[in-house]
Order: structure tokens, then C-alpha cells, then sequence
């Protein structure tokens, strides 16, 4: 087991690589001048020149490249924002409390909402709890969610006046943002869930289990869903990763200050070290969370955990 | 009397598909809402009020009513017409980034199944690389570095899912390249080519379709979202999540601006995940509950 993990954590390393050498060229040929960016429009061409000689913005691509992932693997530096000349490290850092709480929200809102709807649509399969759930999933999975989260907004905050519109300090200002990234991920689980625990309820053993006169629950929630829940967490899992990077649209909704919302102004005012850095940060955070999902199947299914050895 | 001999007639695959798909109310009430929406596309000339782009200061935040049914903009314009102009856009979208995925997923995926070894694990392992990005952000930076209009959103988003169709098409290939009439094929001395083209391919396509149908909608979602963050289409084009955008700051005051861009991504998405579930169940009896 350990040395499954650590070859998966040894095959991050080229990924990670490919992610940088994606990235690094990306912002390479996006239009506009590093240098003139952070001198500023009025700033004479000798200056420009100078410093973009001192950046080593003339040197060939290759070399540049070489010199981004040497700083990035010897000195985890990923240069200077052009705009807060703070690292990015601590930029990125400083923000992503707030993405990861987000995203975690997001994620219990859709487990708590879609794991028990999956359960009991299985359960009673073409019932109109079961049909009524399996459209509202379908709706979930289609609706945009920065048009809900304005809807959100326009009835808890602009007609009942119940929650705040924006900021994400206080539980109350957290209900809305949670909701709004969290319902898509609520209906992709609860749709996996039912469709996993209808496989596993028509299972012999389930008939059996029956047979033996368990009750119901017992039936449900210790012999039918812990056999279910490989996929549902698959889905948990991958879900959560992409919350992390979809969470760029409700923070920019609700005005917080997460990694997301900071990429999306650093495309804009063209600081380019903040970008690569954001996308690097989130591709790592991403993996990671894939990886801890593949050794989580291992404590749900021993067979699983045989064929790590 | 010569015996009669009653011979059922043969139905082609795709017809007994057709058949179990009209079975299906939910995927044929899909395929209705995307035939309404490609009719909206093709006569938006004829079936909108006014221009997209007709402003009018002096008839600005009128809510919906009889004169203008979805009522009108900050700047005056008739929202149904922008809604009805919007659908060009967004089926564009949607078709032409799938195209691009498709194509070029499709062509990586077959090769790597097809040739494996080397070829498989390189090609294998740049998907790797790229699904490691959050698609949403990959499609983001690619706007970023291209510019911000409707040619570079479809490349950006088509680009971003490249890898989920390279993976569903190489495993299609690895379960059919070995089969025995791949190997007729070879036998008769047909080449590479034709065999993935002419053999591989047209049996790996259940798959492919509904993937293909699927993505349309996350398509339009994902290009829909980089508008409404100000990096998609730019104004004063009707993109549904431009104009969404655009709304949002006026939500307190004018609810209608917002709302019903919103709805008619909803609609559109929701009709094609209708569709697209519906002939997943078709194509394949098996995976349905």
C-alpha cells in the first residue's frame, strides 16, 4: 500500500511538470509585455528595455521555461505578482483558505442532499418521490450556477432579506455560496447513487440478507450501500475537484476572496505569474484529491487494497 | 400451393436505436426542446421582434409585459429578440467545441488504442496532464492567452475536453481491435487506416454520440460561464451568459435581466441532457436502471 502511494505520488511529478510546461507557454504567448505591465504605460522604451533584460524576458523560451520549474522545485517560487510585487506562493496561499472552505461546503451540501435522495429513489424506484427527485437532478445538473446563485440572491437576499448577498465571514454568509456551488455536485451524486444502489439491491446477497429477516435499514444502510458507495465516492471525489477549480464562478457571484476570484483579476490586469501559479496550485490540489480518493477505495473494499500490494 | 414463407424484415441497428429512443417520453420531450431551438437558431431573422442589437434609452428596464414579452435592457433592447439571436450563438458553440474534441480526442484515442505500447502511454499521459487542470480553468487560460471572442471560447472549450473523448474512444478501440472481424480486415490485407477508419470507428460510436451530446451542453455551460466572467463573447453580442452578466448588477431593481438569459440555458441544457440520457439507455439497453 505504502509503495502504491508512493509511486502515485512519484507520478505526480511529470504531470505536474506537463501542467507547468502547458501553463508556462500559455502565458508565454498571451499577448502583452511583462515588463511594460509592471512599469506602466508612461514608462520610457530604455527603461522597458532594461528591465526586461534584468527579468530575462529575452532570453530564449526553452531557457525561460528551464529557469521557471529551477526556481519552482529548488526555491518553490513562482516569481512576484505585477501588481502587489508580494510572491505568489503567499498570494495564492492567502486566498486559498477561502476556496477550500467553499469547496468543502459545497461538497457536504451535495453529499448530504444527494446521497439520502439516491438512497430513497432506489429504494422506491419509479415512485413519484423517485421520479420527482431524478427530474429535479436533471434541472440541477442544467442549471447554470452563477444564474442560481443570482437567484439565490434575488429571493433570500433581495426579497425575504433572510441572507446576506455577498461575503463569506459569518455562517450566514456562507449558506448561499455553499448552496449555489453545491447543487450541481447534489444531483450528479444522487443520481450515481440511485443508479449504484439499484445495481447492488437486485445482488443475491441483498435477497438474502432479506431472507435472513433483517430489517430494512439494516438491509439498505450496512449490506446494499456500503457495496454501492465505490462509485458514489469516485464521484465525491472527482466532484470535489472540481469544485475546487469551478469555484472561480461563485466567488466572483458573491464577492469572496478565494484563489478562483483571484485568477480571474489576474487575467485581467495580465499578471501572468499569478495565473501560472493559480493553475499550478489548483492542478496540484486536484491531484492530490484524486489520489486520496483511489486510497480511500482501499478502506471500502479489501479487494481493492489486495491489488495495491 | 407453394409454401409462404414469412420473412421479418431486418431492422438496421440505428433504426431499432430509433425505435427504443420514441419509446423514450423524456428524450423524445429533449429532441423536441433542441428541434425548437435549432428552429429558433436557423429563423431568428424572422421569428425575433427587433435586432439583437436595437437600443432604445427611452425604453430602458421595462419589465416583461405585452409590447416586450421578456421586456427589455440597461440599454433598451428587446430581451426575447437577444434570447432568440443568443441561441445561434450558443448551438455554435456547443457543436464546434465538441466538433474540435471529438475530432481530435477521437483521432488520439483511436491511435493510442489502436497502436499502444509507446504511442498509447505518451498520448495517454498528456490527457493525464491535461485533465489534471479543471477543465473550467483550462478553458479560462486558454481564453486568457488567445483573447476573448467566440472563435477562441470554441477552441478554449473544445480544447479543455479533449480528454474525456480521447479515453472513452481508446477504450472502445481496446475491447474492439481485437476482435475477429479486425482481423478478417487485416487478413485481407486492408491498412492501419482503413481498418480504424472503415471498422474501428463506426463501432466505437455509440459511445462517442452520446458523449457528443452530453458535451454539447456542457459546452454551451462552460462558454456561458467564461462570458459571464467577462471571457467569452464580448458585447454586444446576445451571449446568453454575457447577457446574464450584464443583468447581474441590476438584479435588486430589474429581475428580468437576468432571469430569463438564465432560463434559456437551462432549457437548452436541460433538453440535451434529456436527449443525450435517453439515447445512452437507447444504444445501450444494458446500463439502464
Amino acid at each position: 500500500m505504502h509503495k502504491y502511494i508512493l509511486r502515485r505520488l512519484l507520478m505526480l511529478i511529470p504531470v505536474m511538470l506537463g501542467v507547468s510546461f502547458i501553463v508556462f507557454t500559455m502565458m508565454y504567448i498571451t499577448p502583452g509585455d511583462p515588463a511594460r505591465i509592471m512599469l506602466g504605460e508612461s514608462a520610457p522604451t530604455e527603461e522597458v528595455e532594461k528591465f526586461r533584460e534584468e527579468l530575462g524576458l529575452n532570453d530564449p523560451f526553452f531557457f525561460q521555461y528551464g529557469r521557471f520549474v529551477k526556481n519552482l522545485v529548488i526555491h518553490q517560487d513562482i516569481g512576484r505578482s505585477y501588481t502587489s510585487k508580494r510572491p505568489v506562493t503567499i498570494e495564492i496561499l492567502s486566498r486559498f483558505p477561502n476556496t477550500l472552505k467553499l469547496a468543502t461546503l459545497g461538497i457536504v451540501v451535495a453529499v448530504v442532499l444527494g446521497i439520502p435522495t439516491g438512497i430513497i429513489s432506489a429504494t422506491k424506484q419509479y415512485s413519484i418521490f423517485d421520479n420527482a427527485a431524478m427530474v429535479a437532478a436533471l434541472l440541477g445538473v442544467s442549471m447554470p450556477n452563477f444564474w442560481q446563485g443570482l437567484m439565490l440572491i434575488l429571493l433570500f437576499s433581495v426579497h425575504l432579506g433572510w441572507l446576506p448577498s455577498s461575503g463569506f465571514s459569518s455562517y450566514k454568509e456562507m449558506i448561499l455560496p455553499a448552496l449555489t456551488l453545491g447543487t450541481s455536485s447534489a444531483a450528479i451524486i444522487t443520481r450515481m447513487t440511485r443508479s449504484s444502489m439499484l445495481e447492488v439491491i437486485r445482488q443475491d446477497y441483498i435477497r438474502t440478507a432479506r431472507a435472513k429477516g433483517q430489517t430494512e435499514s439494516v438491509v439498505i444502510n450496512r449490506h446494499a450501500l456500503k457495496n454501492a458507495l465505490i462509485p458514489i465516492v469516485t464521484v465525491i471525489g472527482l466532484q470535489f475537484g472540481y469544485l475546487l477549480g469551478g469555484a472561480v464562478l461563485t466567488e466572483s457571484i458573491f464577492g469572496i476572496s478565494g484563489v478562483g476570484r483571484l485568477m480571474v483579476e489576474s487575467i485581467n490586469a495580465r499578471n501572468f505569474p499569478v495565473v501560472q501559479g493559480g493553475v499550478l496550485f489548483i492542478a496540484l490540489t486536484f491531484s492530490i484529491v484524486n489520489l486520496m480518493v483511489d486510497i480511500l477505495y482501499s478502506f471500502l473494499d479489501p479487494r481493492i487494497k489486495s491489488q495495491y500490494k | 400451393m407453394a409454401d409462404v414463407k414469412i420473412v421479418k424484415k431486418k431492422r438496421s441497428q440505428w433504426m431499432e436505436v430509433w425505435r427504443r429512443l420514441k419509446q423514450n417520453k423524456a428524450a423524445m420531450i429533449g429532441l423536441f426542446i433542441i428541434g425548437v431551438l435549432v428552429f429558433t437558431a436557423i429563423f431568428a431573422d424572422f421569428i425575433a421582434p427587433e435586432g439583437y442589437d436595437d437600443q432604445d434609452l427611452y425604453r430602458r428596464f421595462i419589465p416583461p409585459g405585452s409590447k416586450h414579452i421578456l421586456g427589455t435592457d440597461h440599454l433598451g433592447r428587446d430581451i426575447l429578440s437577444r434570447i432568440i439571436y443568443g441561441s445561434r450563438i450558443s448551438l455554435q458553440v456547443g457543436f464546434i467545441a465538441v466538433g474540435i474534441a471529438a475530432v481530435i480526442g477521437g483521432t488520439l484515442g483511436a491511435v493510442a488504442g489502436y497502436y499502444g505500447k509507446r504511442l498509447d502511454n505518451m498520448i495517454m499521459r498528456l490527457m493525464d496532464i491535461l485533465l489534471a487542470i479543471p477543465s473550467i480553468l483550462l478553458a479560462i487560460s486558454i481564453v486568457a492567452a488567445l483573447g476573448a471572442n467566440l472563435v477562441n471560447v470554441m477552441i478554449a472549450v473544445g480544447i479543455a475536453s479533449i480528454p474525456s473523448y480521447a479515453r472513452i474512444v481508446r477504450a472502445s478501440v481496446l475491447t474492439i481491435k481485437d476482435q475477429e472481424f479486425i482481423e478478417a480486415a487485416r487478413a485481407i490485407g486492408a491498412d492501419d487506416f482503413r481498418i480504424i477508419i472503415k471498422h474501428i470507428i463506426p463501432n466505437a460510436m455509440a459511445p462517442i454520440i452520446v458523449q457528443a451530446t452530453l458535451g454539447v451542453a456542457s459546452a454551451i455551460l462552460s462558454a456561458a460561464g467564461l462570458s459571464f466572467i467577462g471571457l467569452g463573447i464580448q458585447p454586444p453580442n446576445p451571449e446568453w451568459g454575457a447577457m446574464l452578466s450584464a443583468g447581474r448588477y441590476y438584479i435588486r431593481d430589474h429581475w428580468h435581466i437576468a432571469t430569463f438569459p438564465g432560463l434559456a440555458i437551462m432549457i437548452t441544457i436541460f433538453g440535451l441532457n434529456l436527449f443525450g440520457d435517453g439515447l445512452r439507455d437507447a444504444l445501450d439497453p444494458r446500463l439502464k436502471n
